[in-house]
């Protein structure tokens, strides 16, 4: 990691807590593809008791966990990064 | 109720133009922070959910389960990862002032105007059949109503309703929409009523599904029972539609040319999309809560029959509710208009900015400065093409007759403006992305999609026979449009998608690969991919021929005279001028080029300032300058570095002139011992012998003349050393009498010799007589003083056994000179430069006061020659040159 060849090693918490919101903010969208398309690998199972109930049910939850998610990791992402800082930052995080 | 209903949408469509105008003069003033807020951001996002959503996706739930659901779905992936992609679209937009998806496009290509155009007609042909699509939905639902009251005059009929509803659109539309040409092109009073129409939308959605919810279905639990037992239960599970369909909405959530406008060229402030990114899918959700109940309730009020995609209304009116289905009507008409009002603002700047402008441009060659007013002319052209695509909407579907095929253009239209994603995606990303790679690649898409899915769609023999829908084109069977290369037995859509989507990919990338971008790409293309990195600055403009008064004119009629002047003002004071008129540095040309593409997009802009700096692009020359400045920092570097060289040369002579000077100063002292002590020799030898003359008696008379004799002989020896001395100073300060007189070299030698009388063993003197014979028209005798001193000088200081001293003659160019060399061990180096200094002796091992060759130099530089020393012979060698005569 770019962490460790930089001085000092640690980072400050709220910078670094920013960095992992933006990891987050990229696996956020992959995650819950997966799993809005999950309902769609039941079909496979032909008759296994799943009734609309029950996708409309999850399909509704993951919606909400991504949203509150999205809604926490967004008071992150948007905290003001001044001009340099931000590229700088975009580079040690990545 | 017709006449209720008629009277609330009237109203209703009067209080959305009372809050545009009102939100419109808030903004002009500057007040009115409120209309940025990222509420009203997010509000007006939702012209994603059109009527084809507010009425469709019940009808959809009805014959299809939750399909609905995934095009809610695809725009919340995007949205909430908005750090990744529509961060960085918002951020290109504006910070290169794009107008619209076509204008980010053909700007990250080069700004070429033919991918601009192309990406305008695809939007044209995707949008068309859209709009039409909510014109019917508002006739339909108008059409419910019709029904119920049995008011079936003529006045009322479905065709009229589409009329008046479009023509009231364009109306709006142009009023709001093209009410000021806009640096940011920025609509306060359309995303307003966007906002509210928004709020109607949704609210009158969750009404009618909280009344059938706690009304007809008696309770959560009741639903949930129903949903189960109903038929939608059997829903079409087709992971591969699903998937498809997921993906294709996201795609077009940020392709739609509406979404796009809303998106990133309404958007105040970077940070609403942070706001957005959780609130609006909280939006979509609140939407699509309600749609399976309303939709089950459907089912079991109208087993057989019924349009499903009414049921919005139909059930509210089946129980009497009028009054909500009115507000579910006002639902319905607030999700259509706000679709259409926005699809027609972002399609008309398409139009006017990448076909009208360009065209009126060639056809005007006229000096832009001096023609008539432009801004006026995009205004023109901006309303004539909001009316054309809401006419051209009206015909479609009076073409169409509406129907079925029609409710399936919507997925099939967002098919199509997925085809933008690749060039779009890839151009931000990928730097080494070009012009013919993006242009060929939407051009496949787009040819694939419309032989696929487009076409078809209108059914066989409507707008390709049907010989190709089952046999293929030319009779091929692997280019059925329903079986595209053999594949078989897949959902028509997920088919068109695949393929459209992998070719477009595919063709975009590989001839990206293979050609090469042209300079300007090169720079848009650096620019947009790293638009975090500010330093970035493509020059595409060169200075000087630009004329600044012909730019303001120009500005004003684009952007207003106010605009311009603020405009060039701040230039000005940015350069430390007063005034409106800054000088055309390459920067401000481009900042200017920026605000003007604001209004009429960057391909346009580009080419009218073309037009008046006359150069259009990064050229062959921009770069040979590029190259020549180099050239000219490196010769003034070259420069430098000579004249540091000649620094260092200067402190080098410097540095040897003080060393001669020290050396020089040490000789002095050394003389002045010297001399003491050669003063004091004879002075002592002087004084003893007189002193022994004076006092002592009885001394012989030899004794008495052999101690005068001594006296006598050191009394010469020291009036000799003054006489030299004098005659030195006196030769330095050019006191000196010459005696010009004609003579003969061998003479004067011959008399030099003579003069010195050394024997054989003393000194062996080799010359050639016959070759000495040349005239000479000098002072002799000073002439011979040098030789005189030459030869002694060679007997006192030749070092060996057998001293020789060679001398020769010779004229050679006007010069003549006499070689003096004898065979001892020569002078060192270090000394040569030294020897002709006064007091300067190379040797302990004569004695002398060192003052030989200092006269020698001195007469010779009174005669008009000069002595030096001859390095590099066997011996001391000296060169005596004086003017031949």
């Amino acid at each position: 990691m770019d962490e460790k060849k930089r001085l000092p090693v640690f980072l400050e918490r709220s910078s670094y807590r920013r960095r992992r919101a933006r990891d987050a903010s990229r696996v956020l969208p992959v995650l819950s593809l997966f799993l809005f398309a999950y309902p769609g690998l039941w079909a496979l199972d032909g008759e296994n008791g799943i009734v609309l109930s029950d996708a409309l049910y999850f399909l509704f939850a993951v919606w909400c966990i991504a949203i509150i998610v999205a809604a926490i990791l967004s008071r992150y992402l948007s905290e003001p990064v001044i001009g340099e800082h931000e590229l700088s930052d975009l580079k040690a995080g990545e | 109720m017709l006449n209720t209903l008629i009277a609330v949408s009237l109203a209703y469509v009067a209080a959305l133009f009372l809050v545009a105008f009102y939100a419109e003069r808030l903004a002009s003033r500057g007040r009115g922070a409120w209309l940025r807020s990222p509420i009203v951001y997010t509000l007006s996002l939702s012209v994603y959910c059109t009527a084809w959503t507010f009425y469709g996706a019940v009808g959809s739930a009805a014959r299809a389960g939750l399909e609905f659901l995934a095009i809610y779905m695809g725009p919340t992936l995007v949205l909430i990862g908005w750090w990744w992609v529509l961060r960085k679209i918002v951020r290109i937009g504006r910070s290169q002032k794009i107008t619209s998806i076509a204008d980010l496009i053909s700007s990250r290509y080069g700004k070429s105007n033919s991918i601009a155009v192309i990406v305008t007609i695809m939007a044209v042909i995707g949008t068309t059949p859209y709009i039409a699509l909510q014109l019917q939905s508002v006739t339909l639902s108008f059409n419910t109503f019709l029904v119920e009251s049995d008011a079936s005059s003529g006045l009322y009929d479905a065709q009229s309703t589409a009329f008046w509803v479009a023509l009231g659109l364009a109306f709006f539309t142009i009023l709001f929409g093209t009410r000021n040409l806009d640096a940011n092109e920025r609509h306060h009073g359309v995303v307003t009523a966007i906002a509210l129409e928004a709020v109607v939308k949704l609210v009158a959605l969750v009404a009618v599904g909280v009344f059938v919810v706690w009304q007809v279905m008696g309770g959560v639990s009741e639903t949930f029972a129903a949903i189960d037992a109903s038929e939608i239960n059997m829903w079409n599970r087709d992971a591969g539609r699903w998937t498809g369909i997921l993906f294709v909405s996201a795609a077009a959530f940020i392709a739609l040319p509406r979404m796009f406008q809303v998106m990133v060229v309404e958007i105040d402030d970077e940070k609403h999309l942070a706001t957005a990114s959780w609130a609006f899918p909280i939006y979509v959700m609140l939407m699509s809560l309600f749609v399976v109940p309303i939709a089950v309730a459907g089912l079991q009020m109208f087993p057989n029959g019924a349009n499903p995609d009414l049921f919005v209304l139909t059930v509210p009116l089946a129980h009497g509710w009028n009054s909500l289905a009115m507000f579910a009507f006002i639902g319905g008409f607030s999700a259509a208009t706000s679709m259409v009002i926005v699809a027609a603002i972002a399609l008309s700047t398409m139009v006017s900015n990448h076909v009208v402008m360009p065209i009126w441009l060639k056809w005007s060659s006229r000096d832009l400065s001096v023609a008539g007013d432009v801004r006026q002319i995009v205004l023109i052209s901006r309303r004539l093409s909001i009316a054309g695509i809401l006419a051209l909407g009206y015909f479609y579907l009076q073409l169409t007759g509406g129907g079925a095929a029609l409710a399936a253009i919507g997925l099939i239209s967002f098919a199509g403006v997925a085809q933008f994603l690749p060039a779009m995606i890839g151009g931000i990303f990928w730097r080494a992305a070009n012009r013919h790679g993006a242009l060929l690649g939407l051009i496949t898409g787009f040819s694939v999609w419309a032989f696929t899915l487009f076409l078809p769609s209108f059914g066989p023999d409507a707008l390709i026979s049907k010989e190709i829908i089952e046999e293929g084109l030319f009779g091929l069977s692997w280019l059925r449009p329903n079986a595209l290369f053999g594949i078989n037995g897949l959902d028509s859509l997920v088919h068109a998608l695949v393929w459209s989507i992998s070719l477009n990919t595919l063709v975009f990338v590989l001839v990206s690969l293979v050609t090469f971008p042209n300079p300007m790409e090169r720079l848009q293309g650096a620019q947009f991919v790293n638009v975090y990195d500010h330093s970035v600055e493509a020059s595409s403009w060169s200075k000087g021929r630009a004329e600044t008064e012909d730019l303001l004119l120009m500005s004003q009629r684009i952007v207003g005279a106010n605009e311009a002047q603020k405009i060039f003002r701040a230039e000005s004071e940015r350069q430390g001028m007063l005034g409106y008129l800054p000088d055309t540095t390459p920067g401000f040309i481009q900042r200017l080029e920026r605000e003007l593409a604001g209004s009429v997009g960057a391909a346009t802009a580009h080419a009218m300032i073309a037009q008046i700096v006359g150069r259009s692009s990064v050229s062959v020359d921009d770069l040979m300058r590029v190259a020549d400045e180099t050239a000219q920092i490196m010769e003034y570097s070259s420069q430098l570095e000579a004249k540091s060289d000649e620094l260092a040369r200067s402190a080098r002579q410097l540095t040897e002139a003080n060393e001669k000077l020290t050396n020089m100063s040490v000789q002095k002292d050394a003389f002045l011992s010297q001399i003491s002590h050669e003063l004091r020799t004879p002075m002592t030898s002087i004084r003893a012998f007189s002193e022994i003359l004076e006092s002592e008696g009885g001394l012989t008379d030899l004794d008495r003349a052999k101690y005068a004799g001594i006296i006598h002989g050191e009394t010469l020896r020291l009036t000799h050393l003054l006489d030299d001395l004098l005659d030195l100073s006196v030769l330095e300060n050019g006191q000196v009498k010459l005696n010009i007189t004609q003579g003969n070299v061998a003479d004067i030698i011959d008399q030099a010799i003579s003069a010195t009388h050394f024997s054989k063993d003393q000194l062996r003197i080799a010359r050639n007589r016959a070759d000495e014979d040349f005239a000479v028209t000098t002072d002799i005798d000073r002439l011979s003083q040098v030789v005189i001193n030459l030869i002694t000088n060679a007997a006192k200081y030749c070092e060996n056994d057998a001293p020789q001293l060679e001398i020769s003659v010779r004229s050679v160019d006007e010069l003549l000179t006499l070689d003096f060399i004898d065979n001892g061990k020569g002078v060192p180096t270090a000394l040569q430069d030294e020897i002709f200094e006064k007091f300067s002796r190379a040797s302990d091992r004569a004695a002398g006061a060192g003052l030989g060759l200092a006269i020698c130099r001195e007469v010779m530089a009174n005669l008009g020659g000069q002595i030096t020393y001859l390095p590099g012979q066997s011996g001391a060698g000296f060169r005596v040159t004086l003017p031949a005569t």
